[in-house]
Order: C-alpha cells, then structure tokens, then sequence
C-alpha cells in the first residue's frame, strides 16, 4: 500500500468525491476562491487610493502649469512621463503603455499554453509558455526601472520655502506630491509586482514539468490551466491599477 | 509506475491543429480598448466624465479578461454569481469610502469657516 494520495481509478459515486458541485475541478474551484480573496486585497488598496486621494486637496488649474507641490495631490501623467533611454523628454505615459502591452501579451501567450494542454501537445505548452516567461520576465525588469526612477527623482527635485529640496520618494517624503502619494505607489505597485514574481517562479516550475513529461504522464495538464487563472488575475489587477493609479 | 514505458510523444499520438481564432480576437479587442483609454487621455480634459469612460472601458476590459481568458463565461452559473456578488460588495465599499474621503476634505477645508 503506497502512502501517495494518487487514486489508483478516479473515484464515481456522488458521495465519495465522484460529484463535482460547481461542473469544475477541486484545484481550480479552490484557485477561484483563492483569487477572489486577492481580488478584496487589491480591491481594499485602490479604494484607500481613492479615498486618500478624495481626502487630498486637487489641481484646479490648468495641466499645462502644474507644478509639483506636497499641497496638492499630483497629476499621475506629470509623474510618470520618463522612458528608459530618453532622457529629459516629457512622454506621458508611455512606458506605462508599454508594461500593459507586454502583460497582456503573456496573457495571451497564457491562454495558448493552456488551448496546448488540452490538445496534449507538449511541444506547443513548452513554446508558449517560454513566450510567457519571457513577458514576465520583461514586465518584472520593466518594473524595477519605473521604482529607481521614481525612487531616485527627476529634475530639480521639490524646492520647500525653508530652503530644503526634496528629491525623489520615499515612505516619508516625497517630490511629486503628499507622502501617502509615494507611499500607496509602492504599496499597490509593489503587491503587484510581487503577484508578477510569484507567478512567474511557478510558471517556471510547470515549464520544467512540461518538459520532463509530468503532465503528459498525468495525462492532463490542468496545472498549467490553474496557474494560468493566476496569471491572468495579475493581468487583470493590472488592468485596474492602471486606470485607478495612472489614468484618473 | 515503474514498469511504465517511455513514449516518443512527438511520433505515437496525433495532435489536433490549434483553435486560436477566439483567443487572438480576444487580443485585439483589448489592445484596441487599452488604445481609446489613450485617444481619451490625450484628447479630453480631465472631468468626471472622462474618468467615467475610463471606467467603463476597464470594466470592459476585465470582462473579457475575466470571460473568455480565465473562462469564467462558460462555467456554470453557482460558480459565475459565487465571484460576482462578492465583488459587487466591494463596488459598494468603493463608493461609501470614496463619499467618505470628499466628506472627511470638505470638513477639514471649511473648519474654520
């Protein structure tokens, strides 16, 4: 008797596990559930975005002369309109497009993976999902540029009227705008980043099953469905972050 | 498993041919809902409306995110209402927290009035 808790023959009557109540998998059902939670935590931060920034005093004036100021709560394309390489130019938002280019493009690739599996073709999972690793990947290096930038700052900094300049951000202070500015920029940007990274050490770790043949010997590759829910979760935060964080 | 013999998975089974209609269709809607986002930011003053167009265009967006990549579109009804009514809790935690933030700013601005 193996101590393993693989089912010698999958189990049928509907009161010992043969019944699926939802028409979906155990793995998948219990992702969903997982999700949903993640999706109160991202949830809970855009809305204290909101709130803070409701709390905050707003521009009036024209966008043309908006300056930063640590009174007023910034204009999100005045802060971030720098792109790797070119220097000093004003580009709103460009990079930013760029990044939910690339993570809707994983997400894609995603979906591929997944259409592979249920086909059982092995040689397609392992091609889309290293198309997927790759975005990842990208979007992870992207990412790390935006927080230098934002942490390092950008011109002149913010000249105070003691005299004192504040230069980039930090938890405490910063030039763009009031420190809860800077500080939920990290916080919601960073709880994002950290679901990219998570995600993209597992799709790693499937990518490796897929290649020794794991789930092709499982004779499904549900696996790679149930991390492509949570990828496409990431994608799908991102979508939000992006309207709440950078748009409005 | 031990006995179990190693298959050549290239030259035994015949894989079907990809069906990737939907999924790149689903693509290009995205792509092309992310581009009027853009339209809108450079061209519209920012207003309420715009941020209502920005709005609706996200939840657009995670409609199709959510349905068709995720697939939550095509599983069965108790699972689809088992994601959506916990999330429009928290559409109404937004628009209480959101009221409450304009409330606590007026009531700091105008203290002294």
């Amino acid at each position: 008797m193996s101590t393993s808790t693989t089912l010698e023959a999958p189990n049928t009557g509907t009161w010992d596990g043969g019944n699926e109540p939802l028409k979906a998998s155990y793995g998948k059902l219990m992702m969903w559930f997982f999700l949903l939670s993640d999706a109160f935590t991202f949830g809970a931060f855009l809305i204290v975005y909101g709130l803070s920034r409701h709390s905050n005093l707003a521009y009036t004036g024209k966008a043309e002369d908006f300056t930063f100021s640590t009174e007023w709560w910034p204009i999100p394309e005045k802060v971030f309109n720098a792109f790797p390489g070119l220097h000093g130019m004003d580009l709103p938002l460009a990079f930013v497009a760029l990044m939910t280019m690339i993570l809707i493009l994983s997400s894609v690739t995603m979906v591929l993976a997944v259409e592979a599996g249920h086909r059982m073709d092995k040689n397609d999972v392992q091609k889309w999902l290293l198309w997927t690793i790759l975005f990842g990947a990208t979007f992870l290096g992207c990412q790390a540029w935006e927080w230098s930038h934002f942490i390092a700052g950008d011109g002149v900094g913010l000249q105070l009227a003691d005299g004192t300049t504040i230069m980039g951000a930090n938890l405490t202070m910063n030039q763009y705008g009031p420190p809860l500015f800077a500080d939920l920029f990290f916080f919601i940007t960073g709880f994002h980043g950290t679901h990219v990274f998570t995600g993209w050490i597992m799709l790693v770790m499937i990518f490796i099953n897929t290649v020794n043949g794991v789930y092709h010997k499982r004779g499904h590759y549900e696996m790679v469905e149930k991390v492509g829910l949570y990828w496409h979760f990431v994608d799908l935060v991102w979508v939000f972050v992006f309207t709440f964080f950078y748009l409005i | 498993m031990a006995t179990h013999h190693e298959q050549d998975f290239n030259t035994t089974t015949e894989v079907p041919k990809p069906q990737t209609k939907a999924i790149w269709r689903t693509f290009i809607i995205l792509v092309a809902l992310t581009a009027v986002e853009f339209i809108f930011a450079f061209t519209m003053e920012a207003s309420t409306v715009r941020n209502s167009i920005f709005i609706i265009l996200t939840i657009f967006k995670a409609f199709y995110i959510v349905g068709e990549f995720m697939h939550l579109k095509h599983e069965s009804k108790v699972l689809i209402w088992s994601i959506l009514l916990p999330m429009a809790l928290v559409t109404w935690l937004m628009v209480a927290l959101i009221a409450e933030g304009s409330y606590y700013f007026e009531s700091i601005t105008n203290y002294f009035k």
